[in-house]
């Protein structure tokens, strides 16, 4: 162990040139990868929070319908697991609603005599996914005037957010395979440096594990070097876009950036990770030639 | 101790070794002729499992080495040294750590290499020059090295693959009284050869291998007149080797 982390050391420094182009590259990768990281991430908890908007139906109720009806449609709907909430909403309680909506406008709908609102049923679920159900059931209860939800808007928005995961999705893998490519060239000019020392150690009854191991190292220490600069390097430019953006965003969408000390660890242990798989995955590609037997 | 049964080896359309069969006993001195091409370096690859045999089966001691996994070719190695021609020592090491280093990858202590690399080193009678490097010694001096390397983690067999072929006579019967002392002290040795005058003179068993299949097992045999290297690069070979 103590000769594989000493000579992968010594190798690494040997070769100062091209490991400071694979420094280089891999933290090129794993910066565009964080970049993107960062977001999926905060697509995927905008849309989080926008879904929360989403999760209500509304059952707006016929006027002729009585209070003792919807009320045992209430009980039903309580009684499904996927109701998170039910509540009744009076056409009065509605138009006062309506009326903060206007604010200092208000007086615009004074003028109508008669409310126009319907009484409705509010219901919420717990899972976004669970509307279609509900409204299944609302349908076969009379009294109903009309259901109101936002089944495309949710589906819309749903779609978007696999689209943004799955391309990131892509993109990283892409990016980790080029990596791996441009580590294990590095670690072949050293593996051909040393293919004597190889082939000696191999007659002597070296193990395949005992002669990967430095390599092994080399690509693991070129990994989380690179993981660490990259690692730095995002952590202070979504530092300053939290900075400038940060207020702009919570207005708009109400909603904020996903904070950096919640993302920066567990950015850290990602890069770190990728750094060390594709280090190490990078070394054993260019050595495969070298260890058949 | 090795025993070939009906091996052969092809590649693609010519032929290695064919229906080769052989027995080689524990602390046997065996000189393995003939021409280049007849399959001596096919005979040596196979003990080593560096290739695998199309037919038939190789003992080791009592372990098939032909039905062994690769994890066992490691452990298989540690029981056979190695000598090559040309030397092939580390040029960045020293003579102490090219040989130390044949123990400290296979994970031997500290300690043990203290202590064994020097017995190593005055067994083949190079302590002297320990501490410098392959480039400042005479091509004797860096096969003696390389023998020291070979046998440093007592190997029961060592395989000599021409170990005088860089070397002047003198220096060549230097080296093969080494290998007779290190077979004296119950080391098998396995030589492959083109030195007739070393063959003839140890007076030792003999295995000569012709287009892949052994055509003569002496116990006590010389250097055959059919071993002889055919065609132009084998009458070099042969003016420099009639100078042994």
């Amino acid at each position: 162990m103590s000769y594989a982390i000493k000579q992968a050391f010594k190798q690494f420094f040997r070769n100062g040139a091209m490991s400071a182009a694979s420094l280089f590259s891999i933290s090129a990768i794993l910066l565009i990868l964080g970049f993107f990281f960062l977001l999926a991430v905060n697509v995927s908890n905008l849309a989080e929070s926008v879904k929360k908007d989403f999760d209500t139906i509304q059952l707006h109720l016929l006027d002729s319908a009585e209070y003792a009806r919807s009320e045992s449609m209430m009980k039903k709907l309580k009684l499904m697991p996927e109701v998170s909430e039910v509540r009744y909403l009076t056409k009065d309680q509605a138009m006062e609603d309506f009326k903060k909506l206007f604010g200092d406008k208000a007086y615009l709908l004074e003028m109508r005599q008669e409310n126009p609102l319907p009484n409705s049923i509010i219901v919420k679920v717990r899972r976004i996914e669970d509307v279609d159900a509900v409204v299944a059931r609302a349908k076969s209860f009379d009294g109903i005037e009309v259901i109101k939800y936002y089944k495309e808007a949710v589906n819309r928005l749903i779609r978007f957010t696999r689209f943004i995961q799955a391309g990131a999705m892509a993109l990283i893998l892409f990016l980790v395979v080029i990596s791996i490519v441009v580590v294990s060239n590095t670690i072949k000019l050293t593996v051909v440096a040393r293919d004597r020392e190889i082939a000696i150690m191999k007659y002597v009854g070296a193990t395949n594990w005992f002669i990967r191991g430095p390599f092994l190292v080399e690509g693991i220490l070129m990994g989380v070097i690179s993981a660490a600069i990259s690692a730095g390097i995002v952590a202070l430019v979504y530092a300053r876009v939290i900075d400038l953006f940060g207020t702009d965003l919570a207005v708009m969408l109400s909603t904020s950036f996903v904070p950096l000390d919640f993302m920066i660890g567990n950015l850290a242990v990602i890069f770190a990770a990728l750094g060390a798989g594709i280090g190490a995955c990078g070394s054993i590609i260019s050595m495969r030639r070298f260890l058949d037997t | 101790m090795i025993e070939y049964k009906n091996v052969t080896k092809t590649y693609g359309a010519n032929i290695g070794l064919e229906d080769v069969s052989v027995r080689i006993d524990k602390g046997e001195f065996v000189f393995l002729v003939g021409p280049s091409g007849a399959g001596k370096s096919t005979f040596i690859k196979l003990m080593l499992k560096e290739i695998k045999p199309d037919s038939g089966s190789i003992h080791f001691d009592s372990l098939d080495i032909t039905k062994m996994s690769n994890r066992g070719v490691p452990k298989l190695r540690r029981s056979i040294g190695i000598v090559f021609q040309d030397f092939r020592l580390l040029p960045k090491k020293t003579v102490y750590e090219n040989v130390a280093f044949a123990m400290e990858i296979i994970h031997m202590g500290p300690r043990v290499i203290r202590r064994q690399v020097p017995q190593a080193l005055s067994l083949v009678g190079i302590s002297s020059k320990a501490s410098e490097y392959p480039d400042e010694l005479s091509a004797g001096e860096q096969q003696r090295v390389a023998i020291a390397r070979a046998i440093v983690n007592n190997p029961s067999v060592l395989i000599a693959d021409e170990p005088t072929g860089n070397l002047d006579p003198e220096t060549a019967w230097e080296i093969m009284r080494l290998l007779e002392q290190i077979n004296l002290r119950g080391t098998t040795v396995v030589m492959v050869t083109h030195a007739k005058d070393i063959v003839n003179k140890m007076n030792r068993r003999v295995i000569s291998i012709r287009n892949g299949r052994i055509t003569r097992d002496e116990k006590k045999g010389g250097y055959g007149a059919d071993d002889e290297e055919i065609g132009g690069a084998g009458l070099l070979l042969q003016g420099r080797l009639s100078g042994l």
